[in-house]
């Protein structure tokens, strides 16, 4: 092939492809076969706490620290450990919860937010996701030369008003600027930590069979609403990212007393993708009703026309919460009186330790087991 | 939401599907044509509340699936061609030609864009006049009016840059090649509701009764579904050979006239290889005369012949509705939906994608 040149040897395991930035199995792929091998981390039975649980010392190398997410996805694990969406590390008497993440986002400014809040928002929910108290951020800019001053000042304060709204600082960053053409603008990378309360402890291996699995608001409008953005798609009624601060609705949930199991904010992969993580982490069948689960019209007329399943659609305002049945009730009564949270709803529940974990699903004609997310989703034909 | 929830009602499923158990007196075999319907018969399980007595097979009708091996090369390699945008639907860009995919071409660094309509294709022809911009043409009758539009729309333009490699093929055909095969085993079919509702069913007629089986115009929603495997089996076990339209909300007798019009315009119906199919007289379009100054193959070089690589695939089996996904050893082994070895692995209407994600079997 004339005019295509691959940036590395072409070898039998090829090139990048978008997919495996999708959260999906092909970033799983990604995260399992190179990534752990080359930071040498072991594998440790599931079920089986973060080594650095019990580590006296702060710990900040590799394989100590379950790192998270290069693509917006959960559940960047290196360690070996129960997949979850940050680390935790034992300093002195208290548990820190560490997390990372890299915003990419195209367009910049999308109905509902800009890669500026979202860089906030992303970071603050994966440290909520620990049960964490978010304290401080980092920030890396990589800017592509010709971007407007003008717009990074607004992104600017679209951060700094999201992080006091979320009351964290950014409290430290960094910033690189690359040729043109060599980015889309703007690339946001952040880091975070948090301080997980006492008694909190909360992931894919407490969940229980029995647990009731709650979802935190109708889903699918984060990856619809830029998806109309970026492709100028025009649909009758405006639909608005769903972006939002999960932290307080955690720490109410705590608050109320909810023995939280495992959270799980739902983004790239959406709604499916994180049941299918939790429930394979966990080693559990999980057993949803689809009737359940809120849609909004328009995010089910966008998803009915393109082609889409809202399940797989990106969020970056809703989380699934894993409680003890007893408790779903109240849980649900908190979670609907957040902001956003009016559609919550339970969606199922645990039935039974079950080896490799499944989710499954009720349809019509009888059950069906739910997949993640297969590289992009992308819309079909006719 | 309208049109779609008071298809998707439990009861009514359960009614339908006790009218077809209590009208069934024998075996019949039924194919839905259309890949969609496929899968969301496997979606909504409608398939496991049929009567044993009922088989279905499923079609050819994935678009992406019958494009054949050798356009996909070709367009790899306009894709490859500087200074060219190559656009098309995203399920094309994941299926493997004899070797790669245009998402691997793209990840080589050729410039392939997914579109949501060939019209966007023009508009970015209109907006890159440095370029030149080659829109994929695959699909259906479903599609094919939004080609015709883009090349009418890139005329009145003036562009100069812009052009269609055409693969576009057309359902009636192929259903015919199906029954004329030797070891057919199809009895009624469920035609496809969105192809119907851009032609009209007058094509079905004469193939009902040359072949004497019933064709059903059939939708996608669990109720249309199974409203229509009940209308064959109505027919089927009343010896009826004739065409029933189970779709009317969407499709009318003389169908769609404008956009056939915008087909017979710019199209003319040619032989076509369909993959897994082979060779169907009449069963695709390309540019007619008139429009030749769009057609990505005059304007390009054939592309060397790519060497196919040796696969255990038996898609062409399961689009001609002889064998089952679960049938192949690669089946969720060696063939998966980030690795298809083959065309019916990808997309939201292949039969193997179909029964990965909904029938994959799991451990417990």
């Amino acid at each position: 092939m004339s005019g295509i040149v691959c940036p590395l040897p072409a070898t039998a395991e090829g090139c990048i492809e978008l997919g495996h930035g999708g959260g999906g199995a092909l970033t799983h792929r990604l995260i399992a076969g190179l990534f752990r091998p080359a930071f040498g981390v072991s594998t440790h039975p599931p079920g089986e706490m973060s080594p650095h649980a019990s580590a006296g010392a702060p710990r900040h190398d590799v394989s100590g620290a379950p790192l998270h997410d290069l693509s917006g996805a959960p559940l960047h694990d290196f360690s070996g450990a129960p997949l979850h969406d940050g680390a935790t590390l034992a300093v002195g008497g208290s548990r820190l919860a560490f997390t990372t993440d890299s915003f990419v986002v195209t367009p910049l400014e999308f109905p509902g937010g800009d890669i500026g809040a979202l860089a906030v928002i992303g970071t603050v929910n994966d440290l909520a996701m620990c049960g964490a108290r978010p304290l401080s951020l980092s920030a890396g800019f990589i800017l592509e030369e010709g971007l407007e001053i003008a717009l990074l000042r607004r992104l600017a304060g679209s951060m700094g008003r999201a992080a006091a709204a979320a009351g964290v600082g950014i409290v430290t960053g960094d910033t690189k600027v690359v040729e043109r053409g060599k980015g889309d603008g703007l690339y946001i990378s952040t880091a975070g930590v948090g301080l997980i309360p006492p008694g909190v402890a909360i992931g894919p291996h407490f969940v229980r069979p029995g647990d009731a699995v709650l979802v935190s608001g109708d889903i699918g409008r984060h990856g619809i609403a830029i998806m109309a953005a970026r492709e100028g798609l025009g649909f009758e009624s405006p639909i608005a990212s769903d972006m939002a601060n999960l932290a307080p609705a955690v720490d109410a949930l705590h608050a109320a007393g909810v023995a939280v199991h495992c959270l799980r904010d739902l983004t790239r992969g959406g709604l499916a993708t994180a049941l299918v993580e939790i429930a394979t982490a966990a080693g559990v069948e999980v057993q949803v009703d689809a009737a359940a689960v809120a849609v909004s019209e328009p995010v089910r007329g966008a998803c009915e026309i393109l082609g889409l399943d809202p399940w797989y659609v990106a969020n970056e305002g809703r989380m699934v919460a894993f409680v003890p049945a007893a408790e779903a009730a109240r849980a649900l009564a908190v979670l609907r009186a957040h902001p956003g949270g009016a559609d919550a709803s339970v969606i199922g529940r645990v039935t039974a330790a079950a080896g490799p974990g499944r989710v499954c699903a009720a349809t019509i004609g009888g059950a069906r087991v739910l997949d993640m997310l297969s590289g992009e989703q992308l819309p079909r034909i006719c | 939401m309208k049109y779609v929830d008071e298809f998707h009602d439990a009861a009514s499923a359960r009614r339908l599907a006790a009218a077809i158990a209590a009208r069934t007196t024998r075996p019949w075999t039924l194919m839905e044509i259309c890949g969609g319907q496929t899968h969301s018969l496997l979606r909504h399980g409608i398939d496991q509340m049929l009567p044993e007595a009922i088989t279905l097979l499923h079609g050819p009708g994935c678009p992406v699936c019958v494009t054949p091996a050798m356009a996909i090369d070709q367009a790899i390699a306009i894709a490859a061609t500087p200074g060219v945008i190559l656009c098309s639907f995203g399920d094309m860009l994941r299926v493997p030609g004899e070797a790669d995919s245009l998402l691997t071409a793209k990840a080589h660094g050729a410039d392939v864009r997914m579109v949501y309509s060939p019209l966007d294709a023009v508009a970015l022809a209109a907006a890159r006049p440095e370029r030149e911009v080659v829109f994929f043409a695959v699909g259906f009758e479903t599609t094919a009016p939004a080609s015709a539009i883009a090349v009418l729309q890139a005329e009145r333009l003036g562009l100069r840059n812009f052009s269609l490699l055409v693969a576009h093929v057309l359902v009636p055909p192929a259903i015919e090649a199906l029954l004329a095969a030797p070891d057919n085993r199809v009895q009624g079919f469920l035609a496809a509701g969105h192809v119907c509702t851009v032609m009209g069913d007058g094509e079905y007629g004469p193939i009902a009764r040359r072949h004497g089986v019933p064709i059903v115009v059939t939708g996608f929603e669990p109720l249309d579904l199974l409203g229509g495997i009940l209308a064959c089996v109505d027919a089927l076990e009343a010896g009826r050979a004739t065409v029933a339209n189970a779709y009317g909300r969407s499709v009318r007798a003389g169908g769609n006239a404008p956009a056939q019009a915008a087909i017979r315009q710019v199209f003319t119906v040619v032989p076509r290889t369909w993959r897994g199919l082979g060779e169907i007289p009449a069963s695709g379009l390309a540019l007619a005369p008139a429009y030749a100054e769009f057609d990505a193959e005059r304007r390009f070089p054939a592309a060397p012949a790519v060497a196919a690589r040796a696969s255990p695939c038996i898609s062409g089996e399961i689009l001609r509705g002889r064998r089952k996904p679960e049938a192949c050893p690669a089946f969720a082994t060696a063939c998966t939906p980030e690795h298809p070895l083959g065309p019916t692995m990808v997309s939201s209407e292949g039969a193997c994608a179909a029964y990965h994600r909904y029938r994959r079997p799991v451990a417990a």
